[in-house]
């Protein structure tokens, strides 16, 4: 039996370039489920950023734009102005949303621009090859801080820090690869919350393979390490 | 159609023509001397619904969010200066390598660094080939009120059919000074397209994989930056034909050098100018053919030689004649003072 992938996923475009184990895959191909469901393909707009994600331009048959590094959120929140009807969806990387591209995404909130933002949260910078991240753990051993010293205390939590800025109305969570139904509904949400006029953003916890030097087994356990200090839930209703 | 004169100051000028072009949507961040302009659109946008308006955070995002509107088929611009000018070149390097109708005004500053706030002539290069740009943008450089009311037209209109990033670069002394217009002289605006959601599927990417790729996606774009520029390309050369001085100057200065030739002129002095209109693409037949007759080229600019170093590239292979510099990088320069140059070295 041939696997079912989203209707909106380019199949030409399929083996995508992500690692082996990388949890790309799932988020994409879930958002593409979401994006069917909801059919609105037709009016949705994607933008992805600099980093790992990058290499999504061309997954999906949906007009894609890739931008510069942390610019993925001014570009959907100029779009989504101009054309009010349709549904733009954003993707960054940790790195691209919560240190080259912070000042974007708090002020796309503040604003309650009416975009959807989803920041996948490996605690690395892994398309350059695993350097700090705002989100990487004290006492975590990345290229950059070889001896798993740095200076602040605790990691940069987005939708916590988001709430802080953001509208009321905003929608604001965090979702896992590992728990893929809640985070297919939290995808849902934060499309439908644009729908309605404002923000909404789905941090989604993820694995890197490459970066971590995990195997499967691995990936998965560092990973529910992870959600202890990044819960996984609605941060905002 | 009669003449209608009107007494407005650069930057009402810069927003009605922008208007009668069609702009629709502008998205920016204050800074002076542009800021004026963005307080402009942001009343009328608050007058008539059909006009949106974005105040973004920094310059790279208004960039962004002018990129965002373009491809949602709305004609979207900006306006900055200085360090923003700085900012915004990385997305508008975007646009280049996208072919997107990017429309700029750029009240140029004093600098390196912030400098002054109202005038100097320094962001030529910038406007030209910033960041990790290779040319791929129209600069177009007003000499005066009017002027600027056509070229603010006319670079929308390049921008829509050109598919090119486009820059009017003037500067505070422009746009703050009250002058009678005629604006009687539209032009017919382009057409605007969405390109997103229009059609077939467009995945854009400006970042390839092999450099194969690469190269291929920038020899059609030097192929079409080609051709386009030679419709593009304009200058003026005033009272060249026999000048034994010709004077080099772009922009506001250029204007003060026109007035300069013409008093110079009256006192039989064989002096002409080559004033640029487009700094890029560049008008190398007619600076080449400007100083055919000239044993000595002035060039006068408000910076410390980025105009000089165009000039003394293009004329290379084409004269012999003795360069002058009249630079006052950051400082205004005045008709008298050139014409006292001129007459120092006639």
């Amino acid at each position: 039996m041939e696997p079912r992938y989203p209707k909106c996923l380019d199949p030409k475009t399929k083996p995508s370039n992500f690692c082996p184990g990388c949890g790309y895959g799932i988020i994409l191909k879930t958002l593409g489920q979401v994006i069917d469901e909801m059919e609105v393909a037709p009016r949705t707009v994607f933008a992805v950023d600099i980093g790992c994600n990058l290499l999504a331009w061309n997954y999906y048959k949906l007009d894609t734009i890739q931008t510069h590094h942390g610019r993925v959120t001014p570009l959907c929140v100029g779009y989504k102005r101009a054309n009010r009807e349709s549904v733009t969806i954003g993707i960054a990387g940790d790195g691209g949303l919560y240190a080259i591209g912070l000042q974007s995404f708090l002020h796309a909130a503040h604003r309650d621009d009416p975009v959807t933002i989803i920041g996948v949260n490996n605690t690395i910078y892994a398309m350059t090859g695993g350097q700090l991240a705002p989100t990487s753990l004290l006492g975590q051993v990345t290229d950059t801080s070889p001896q798993g010293k740095f200076t602040y205390e605790k990691p940069v939590l987005g939708p916590e820090l988001a709430k802080e800025m953001a509208s009321s109305s905003a929608y604001l969570a965090r979702g896992s690869i590992l728990n893929i139904p809640q985070m297919k509904g939290m995808l849902k949400a934060a499309i439908e919350r644009q729908l309605a006029g404002h923000f909404a953003f789905v941090e989604i916890m993820s694995y890197c393979p490459t970066n971590w030097k995990t195997d499967a087994q691995q990936s998965i356990e560092t990973l529910e390490k992870l959600e202890e200090t990044f819960k996984v839930g609605v941060i905002n209703a | 159609m009669a003449v209608k004169k009107e007494l407005l100051t650069g930057n009402d000028v810069v927003l009605k023509a922008a208007l009668l072009a069609g702009a629709e949507y502008f998205a920016g961040y204050p800074i002076t001397p542009s800021t004026e302009i963005m307080n402009g659109w942001a009343k009328e946008a608050a007058d008539n619904p059909k006009l949106l308006f974005l105040q973004t955070e920094d310059e790279t995002s208004a960039g962004m969010a002018v990129i965002g509107g373009l491809l949602a088929g709305k004609k979207t611009w900006t306006v900055t200066s200085g360090v923003g000018h700085i900012l915004i070149q990385d997305p508008l390097v975007l646009a280049e390598t996208l072919s997107l109708p990017f429309v700029m005004y750029v009240g140029q500053r004093g600098g390196p660094s912030t400098g002054t706030v109202i005038y100097s002539q320094q962001e030529l290069n910038l406007a030209r080939y910033g960041g990790n740009s290779e040319g791929l943008r129209v600069v177009y450089a007003p000499s005066n009120i009017q002027e600027l009311f056509e070229i603010t037209q006319k670079a929308f209109n390049t921008a829509w059919r050109y598919r090119l990033p486009t820059i009017i670069l003037g500067d505070g002394y422009l746009t703050k000074t009250l002058s009678p217009v005629d604006t009687s002289r539209v032009i017919p605006a382009e057409k605007a397209e969405a390109i997103f959601l229009n059609k077939d599927v467009k995945n854009l990417r400006n970042c390839f994989s092999r450099e194969d790729e690469l190269a291929e996606h920038l020899n059609i774009l030097f192929a079409k930056y080609a051709a386009a520029s030679r419709q593009i390309v304009e200058s003026e050369s005033y009272k060249t034909n026999d000048a034994k001085i010709v004077i080099f100057a772009w922009g506001t200065v250029g204007f003060a050098a026109k007035v300069a030739v013409a008093n110079l002129r009256k006192q039989n002095k064989r002096v002409g100018l080559f004033r640029p209109i487009t700094m890029r693409p560049f008008d190398d037949r007619g600076a080449i053919k400007a100083v055919q007759k000239a044993d000595k080229i002035l060039i006068a600019e408000s910076s410390g030689g980025q105009f000089g170093r165009i000039v003394r590239e293009t004329l290379t292979q084409a004269t012999d004649a003795e360069y002058v510099r009249l630079y006052k990088p950051a400082e205004g320069i005045t008709s008298e003072e050139i014409e006292a140059k001129i007459k120092e070295i006639y």
